[in-house]
């Protein structure tokens, strides 16, 4: 099952190169991994999303918990955190598929950032699920080039996660 | 006072209560070596090889309990501590080792030496530091100590370099260290351990089943009264070996791959395991769908990692070792009738286990013609001190010494466990003949193991350390011999050493002593003569070269399915 991780970390040289070779060292997987910093001073935030049953995952967190430079790590199960993602999409539009490009554009409120009599430049945001959606649209037009954020994620409610 | 940070460093060592350094001189830490030149506190000791120098701060670790510390230059140097800090790793041994860099500037260059020893040990130690800026020196050092020795111990590695060693500042040590990301829980949760004892207590069949964290945690003496009070068998890792005396009735000896029939019987059918600092390691659960299936586990850890990491747990309780299992014996004393009756309730289990004990003891079949390798362990033993320290290699010597090497004190077995590092042995007798130049300290190795270190015979002849070097010699590397011929047809690919070593003559060309046998009659006589001699000596035993380690659960077996003779 995915699951996606926030991890409050110190702000430290190598913090990244810490978590990353925790996962590949244990052999977890990472499906997306985000970070930068946070409102509070020296800290930063990353978000990871990451798949296992629940052994796996209890292991993930303790091991990433277990990093000295590691704050504070939740992870957030279905439902408890609303989660976004960026996609800079480059598709082809000519002559008819200029205008199917432009309607899924706005039907999934997307922006164009870029344009050329050949080609368009997408700006998406959303669930990663409306991110493949689009996607999924765009691909028989003519993909011809993805960049996608990774997921972040925060939790719902009044209450701030802090260091 | 203003001073430059290599002084810093040594300064807050100091502070830190270090008196000894193991290291090895480089470019990038001669400023460090000048300012020991005259550091009066210090007492250094220059092994061979910087692998050694680290091995020698662990054997000193494990020995005394406290931190040891090592040096080493940059980039090879540094790249040679390696082997030494994932050994250390392993096993949470408490370590600060000191690397000497290139000057801030040059780094990323491919600098002369230059080595990204912080990339490098990311994955072999507890933490690791660069230090940037001498101002954060002290700070760094004290968070160093703080983290090796603190929660489960392991080695923490600090960067240096040169510009910075150089640079100058106010030297103030802070009192009190604050690491946000860093608490280990060190106090067992107290409805944990209710809820534990109350458990244990229902129990008919139980075992007390320890490892390394025993020894690291310096909770020996809360185990074994806790063991004897309600009066449950004890099984020991290799790491936990000594942390309950093996003379005690209640003890089974080693479990695991090589463990005691009894032992590995009695984790089949126990009905409750209650680990205490040790890891369900593979070594020691053999095939994990199998292990122990009757048994529920109360597993005891400093480290939350460890636990549900290869078997599920019952009721787990995170904290100190020490503090469990004192709380735990208070718990017990407010239960005196259940334990009372509890007790009673043992009597058929304690019938089943001393069945087992009489059915397949650790045994070995005697020779008049040739040494038998269990024999010499058996004499050194009935020939050395009461609290001898013994360091072992990697391979069949290291599994005798644990089958027939009685201990019964901790702090007395110095042997890689975890990483099963081959050459360990001599560097880390060296490092605890440093820490206790009074005690006997033995190291026991293969003819293979003691050749990747033999270089320290140097470092003990000059340093005077009178370390008794036994090696049993079967001019194979016996272990993996052993495997080709249980599983792979005796073909014996690259284990054969061909060319035998003159023993004598190595010893004498370091300017120690060399004895040698291969007669059963002349074992205790070589002995005696080593154990007589003052200074450091290497005994060699010609064995029988055949002999194998049993007995033995095969790879992937179960624990009851040992191998008892082939």
């Amino acid at each position: 099952m995915q699951h996606t991780i926030s991890v409050l970390v110190e702000n430290e040289f190598g913090v990244l190169a810490r978590v990353a070779s925790l996962f590949s060292g244990r052999g977890f997987n990472i499906d997306s991994l985000s970070v930068a910093p946070t409102n509070e001073e020296g800290l930063s935030r990353m978000t990871i999303v990451t798949r296992g049953d629940d052994n796996i995952l209890e292991q993930i967190t303790k091991q990433l918990n277990k990093l000295i430079d590691i704050i504070k790590v939740i992870d957030f199960t279905d439902g408890s955190a609303i989660e976004r993602e960026l996609a800079l999409i480059k598709v082809s539009a000519e002559d008819e598929s200029r205008a199917e490009v432009l309607r899924i554009v706005d039907i999934f409120r997307a922006k164009i950032i870029d344009v050329t009599p050949k080609s368009y430049t997408i700006e998406a945001t959303g669930n990663p699920l409306k991110i493949d959606a689009i996607l999924e649209l765009l691909r028989p037009l003519g993909l011809k080039e993805l960049v996608r954020t990774g997921s972040v994620a925060i939790g719902r409610g009044a209450k701030g996660w802090t260091g | 006072m203003k001073m430059n940070g290599a002084r810093i460093m040594l300064e807050c060592l100091k502070k830190e209560g270090v008196d000894t350094v193991f290291g090895y001189p480089g470019g990038t830490v001669i400023n460090i070596y000048d300012e020991l030149y005259n550091f009066k506190e210090i007492r250094h000791i220059l092994p061979r090889h910087e692998q050694a120098g680290v091995h020698a701060a662990d054997g000193y670790a494990r020995a005394t309990g406290k931190v040891g510390v090592a040096f080493a230059t940059s980039g090879p140097g540094a790249t040679n501590t390696v082997t030494g800090i994932a050994t250390a790793y392993m096993d949470s041994i408490p370590l600060v080792i000191v690397t000497g860099q290139v000057p801030t500037a040059l780094i990323g260059n491919d600098a002369f030496q230059e080595a990204d020893i912080i990339g490098i040990t990311r994955s072999c130690t507890k933490h690791n530091f660069l230090v940037r800026d001498v101002k954060d020196l002290a700070t760094i050092m004290k968070k160093a100590f703080y983290i090796a020795r603190s929660g489960r111990p392991g080695p923490v590695l600090v960067d240096l370099p040169k510009d910075v060693q150089i640079a100058q500042t106010e030297f103030i040590y802070p009192e009190t260290i604050e690491i946000r990301g860093y608490k280990p829980n060190l106090i067992g949760h107290p409805k944990q351990v209710e809820k534990a004892v109350d458990l244990l207590l229902t129990s008919r069949k139980p075992v007390i089943y320890v490892g390394g964290g025993v020894v690291l945690g310096n909770a020996a003496e809360g185990l074994t009264s806790l063991a004897r009070k309600l009066s449950i068998p004890v099984t020991t890792t290799l790491m936990g070996l000594g942390s309950f005396p093996e003379n005690d009735s209640l003890s089974l000896g080693m479990l695991g791959m090589h463990g005691a029939y009894c032992a590995n019987m009695a984790m089949t059918h126990s009905d409750m395991i209650i680990a205490v600092g040790a890891r369900f390691d593979d070594r020691v659960t053999g095939k994990i769908a199998t292990f122990a299936p009757h048994a529920k586990i109360i597993h005891i850890d400093v480290d939350p990692t460890s636990i549900k990491k290869n078997v599920r747990v019952d009721l787990p309780i995170v904290g100190d070792v020490k503090d469990v299992l004192t709380k735990m014996i208070k718990q017990a004393d407010k239960n005196k009738e259940k334990v009372a009756e509890f007790k009673d309730a043992l009597v058929g289990w304690h019938e089943d286990i001393a069945g087992w004990k009489s059915k397949h003891p650790i045994s070995y079949k005697q020779s008049s013609t040739v040494i038998k390798p269990q024999f010499v362990i058996q004499k050194l033993r009935e020939l050395s001190d009461d609290d001898a320290i013994i360091a072992t290699d990697v391979g069949q010597h290291q599994m005798w010494t644990a089958q027939f090497f009685e201990f019964n004190k901790p702090r007395t077995l110095l042997s890689s466990g975890g990483l099963g590092t081959m050459g360990y042995g001599l560097p880390a007798a060296l490092g605890a003949q440093v820490a206790f130049p009074q005690r006997q300290v033995i190291t026991i190795c293969g003819d293979g193991g003691v050749q990747m270190n033999i270089q320290e015979m140097a470092t003990l002849v000059q340093n005077r350390l009178p370390v008794k070097i036994v090696i049993l010699n079967n001019n194979f590397l016996g272990m993996v011999r052993q495997w080709q011929e249980l599983f792979f047809d005796k073909r014996y690919s690259q284990t054969c050493m061909e060319m035998p070593i003159d023993f004598i003559k190595l010893a004498e060309a370091y300017g120690a002593k060399g004895f040698s046998t291969s007669k059963p009659s002349e074992v205790e006589k070589v002995i005696m003569q080593g154990f007589k001699e003052p200074g450091p000596v290497i005994m060699e035993f010609k064995i029988a070269r055949e002999e194998k380690v049993l007995p033995m659960v095969p790879a992937g077996a179960s624990l009851n399915e040992m191998v008892l003779n082939a």
